[in-house]
């Protein structure tokens, strides 16, 4: 249950999908000038995540894992076709994306109605796709937690892209320089925004001086990875989770 | 006669400056931001979307009288999922440590909206030759911006180009850092890279008004 909540919190705040990671930057941009749509797509974007992810978390555990085929039978157990996740994962995606739009078309035109437009942008949003890849580079161990991760780093980009359209509805009022408006003083308040959410780097390790010191060493080594630089989170406080769950994260270290 | 014709030509050098994909039409953001904390990985990055982009657009240039119009996403989708699982395997075969810096991030080559908006925007309507050249001058305009970004955000950041110290020895206080200057942590971190773009932009639309858009 903690890795759970965990993982949640770790998701929507400190491995950010827009601030920590830049993905879905694309219809973060274009489509944060109202609020309104905003929060359409973010829903859109949550909704097609709670759904792909744990499909392609079977995809990746049961075919394309190395030995993942063993369940066809001994002879099988060589076979490593994680050479075809790309493919195999944005085929799943973009089908996955026009069943929902089908089914939710005849089962609740409402929601339709406010989702339905989004539904086929969401296909190539990199946050999907990006969704995904993250899942398999960081092994997830079950199929639950791989859900919890589709639906937590959905509500992050959600909140990402909400609380940008709201900045945006607002900044019309200003005098921002005339060489800097629209574009460019979006992409230098999400900068703003990054900053901001690396501070909740040390939500989850307690927030002690010794791993505050770490924290800064990791930072200054060399490191061209994207993900906040946490050091080994909570260790101290659950010994009970196991070190498999807890590394996930360091996978792209 | 001229390899190119004006036409030609502008197909390549528009997307450079004036219509550059990453600061004006605002597409392939997300990798664009992602990789460039050092110089060699935007390089390697803006060559393999050269690669897909060239060669996606001639491809789907060539389908695209027989694509049904309804499922042509998927389509899309499988020509660049596959180009990109050959630019995988070759990074991974011939520049290891490299695939693994840039990890997930070659993969969502496949969802680089530039990929996806050229094959619709352009490739759907022109013969293949043309394609060409304008998968080439985008994936030129896209480079070009990565290689700035990762040019000052390594330069500044660890004082390093292509893993090679330019400014001497921050341990030793040899070179710049005799006189007491220090490396700049801020620009190692991924906010950064939108500030970085962000002033480009202001450059860049300061140099040309004609640019400026509405609040």
């Amino acid at each position: 249950m903690l890795e759970h909540v965990e993982l949640f919190f770790k998701s929507i705040f400190i491995d950010n999908m827009v601030f920590a990671v830049f993905l879905g930057m694309c219809s973060y941009l274009a489509v944060s000038k109202k609020v309104a749509t905003a929060v359409g797509l973010g829903a859109a974007v949550i909704f097609v995540l709670a759904v792909t992810v744990p499909m392609n978390w079977l995809l990746d555990k049961y075919l394309l894992q190395d030995g993942a085929l063993v369940w066809l039978g001994p002879e099988y157990a060589d076979y490593n076709l994680s050479f075809l996740s790309f493919i195999l994962f944005i085929a799943t995606i973009a089908t996955m994306v026009q069943l929902v739009e089908i089914v939710v078309e005849k089962f609740s035109p409402s929601l339709y109605n406010s989702l339905g437009i989004f539904l086929p942008l969401i296909a190539v949003n990199c946050a999907i796709l990006g969704g995904s890849l993250f899942m398999q580079a960081r092994e997830i161990e079950t199929f639950g937690l791989a859900f919890n991760y589709g639906v937590s780093s959905g509500i992050g980009w959600f909140l990402a892209i909400l609380a940008i359209a709201a900045i945006r509805e607002k900044i019309r009022y200003s005098n921002v320089p005339a060489p800097l408006r629209g574009l460019g003083i979006t992409f230098i308040i999400t900068g703003l925004m990054g900053i901001g959410f690396q501070s909740f780097g040390g939500m989850l390790t307690g927030g002690g001086e010794e791993t505050e010191e770490a924290n800064e060493q990791v930072i200054k080594v060399d490191q061209p990875e994207m993900v906040v630089p946490v050091k080994e989170v909570v260790v101290d406080k659950n010994e009970e989770i196991d070190e498999k769950v807890i590394s996930y994260n360091d996978v792209n270290k | 006669m001229a390899l190119l014709s004006k036409k030609d030509t502008n197909l390549i050098t528009d997307p450079l400056a004036d219509n550059n994909p990453i600061t004006i039409q605002v597409l392939g953001i997300c990798s664009a931001l992602a990789i460039t904390a050092e110089l060699k990985a935007s390089l390697v990055m803006a060559i393999s979307v050269m690669f897909v982009l060239g060669a996606g657009n001639v491809v789907i240039s060539l389908m695209r009288n027989i694509i049904p119009s309804k499922i042509r996403i998927i389509v899309q989708l499988i020509v660049v999922a596959t180009l990109v699982i050959i630019v995988d395997q070759v990074l991974k075969a011939f520049a290891y440590e490299l695939s693994k810096t840039l990890a997930v991030f070659v993969g969502l080559i496949i969802t680089n909206c530039i990929i996806m908006g050229r094959f619709e925007a352009f490739a759907l309507a022109n013969g293949p030759w043309r394609s060409f050249l304008d998968g080439i001058g985008n994936s030129l305009g896209y480079g070009v911006i990565l290689i700035i970004v990762g040019f000052f955000r390594e330069l500044l950041g660890s004082g390093t180009l292509f893993g090679i110290p330019v400014l001497g020895d921050p341990i030793e206080k040899t070179g710049l850092y005799a006189t007491g200057y220090e490396n700049n942590g801020f620009m190692i971190i991924p906010p950064a890279a939108l500030i970085v773009v962000g002033i480009i932009i202001w450059v860049q639309r300061s140099r040309n008004p004609a640019l400026v858009e509405e609040n």
